[in-house]
């Protein structure tokens, strides 16, 4: 399932739908699971009427675990070596998301083949919601 | 954040991964996950972050008999008053988050959470309002006392909520 090297070339595309209408209850499940119980991912009246923000919104890590998947789905389970994002713009209730890896780099450490990914999370509206880098290991 | 113990168990990383929509039977499916290359049930590569659930002070959890800033019968739970980003009413935001992965985490690992401030800098904000800027570095550590994650996250405190 892992990926070769010999397989690679810089400017591959690798892509996945995350998720479709972003629920307020897959939010509350994600709080749940990861201890994250902040009200404004959860709360509406709170949200809105205290924070002043227009609805509920998902975690930023939220999306990045959602953008993890699509990475391990595709590098092939434990083999990443680095996950970075940066969280560019909010996630709502009702957003579909899709993930886009793209091959920046491919090198070799100690004589471990080695892939960078730049990454990508973008909204129905073609915003990026999270934006990163990843490296994984590869085959030869 | 210090965790002094924090179990990587089963049940936590299939509600986790169940969470972020990833079917993945690695992380439910003992099975099947003997037979793949990492050769157990292993976490997600975010689920680190759910060490909050072992931290007896985290700030962001109801604790039992203690004011929550939640809804309720008002808006929030607690005085106008004494709000403010203290108590995480609805300031601070999470701006970047990168893990380093140096060594394999499997279910049954007993991992030790350490957490150092890092760097802190300002910037104006584009609506208007200072942003403020910290990173925090947490270290985790298994029960071998071997470094198999580290975590940076940068938080941003802004003045004002964005329009």
């Amino acid at each position: 399932m892992a990926l070769k090297k010999s397989e690679l070339k810089i400017g591959d595309v690798h892509e996945a739908l995350l998720v479709e209408d972003l629920k307020r209850t897959q939010i509350v499940q994600y709080a749940g699971a990861s201890g994250d119980y902040n009200p404004l991912h959860t709360d509406e009246i709170f949200a809105t009427q205290v924070a002043g923000f227009p609805s509920v919104f998902a975690h930023g890590m939220l999306t990045m675990g959602m953008t993890g998947a699509m990475l391990t789905n595709f590098v092939g389970d434990g083999r990443l070596t680095h996950f970075g994002v940066r969280f560019t713009k909010q996630v709502f209730p009702g957003d579909t998301l899709k993930a886009k890896a793209t091959v920046a780099e491919i090198h070799e450490k100690d004589g471990q083949p080695l892939v960078n990914f730049s990454v990508e999370t973008l909204n129905q509206n073609g915003d990026i919601v999270v934006s990163g880098w990843a490296t994984a290991r590869i085959d030869e | 954040m210090a965790v002094e113990k924090f179990p990587i168990e089963a049940g936590h990383i299939m509600m986790f991964a169940r969470s972020i929509g990833d079917k993945n039977p690695i992380y439910y499916d003992e099975v099947y996950a003997k037979a793949t290359e990492p050769g157990a049930i292993v976490p997600p590569p975010t689920f680190t972050m759910s060490s909050a659930q072992f931290d007896p002070d985290y700030f962001l959890r109801p604790k039992i008999g203690e004011p929550w800033f939640g809804s309720g019968k008002n808006p929030t739970g607690i005085s106008q008053a004494s709000g403010g980003s203290g108590g995480g009413a609805g300031r601070g935001l999470h701006a970047e988050q990168h893990f380093e992965y140096h060594l394999p985490v499997k279910a049954g690992d007993v991992l030790k959470a350490e957490t150092k401030p890092g760097k802190k800098w300002e910037k104006e904000g584009r609506r208007g309002g200072k942003l403020i800027f910290s990173e925090t570095i947490t270290e985790y550590r298994n029960q071998n006392q071997e470094l198999v994650v580290t975590a940076r996250g940068i938080g941003v405190v802004t003045e004002k909520a964005p329009d």
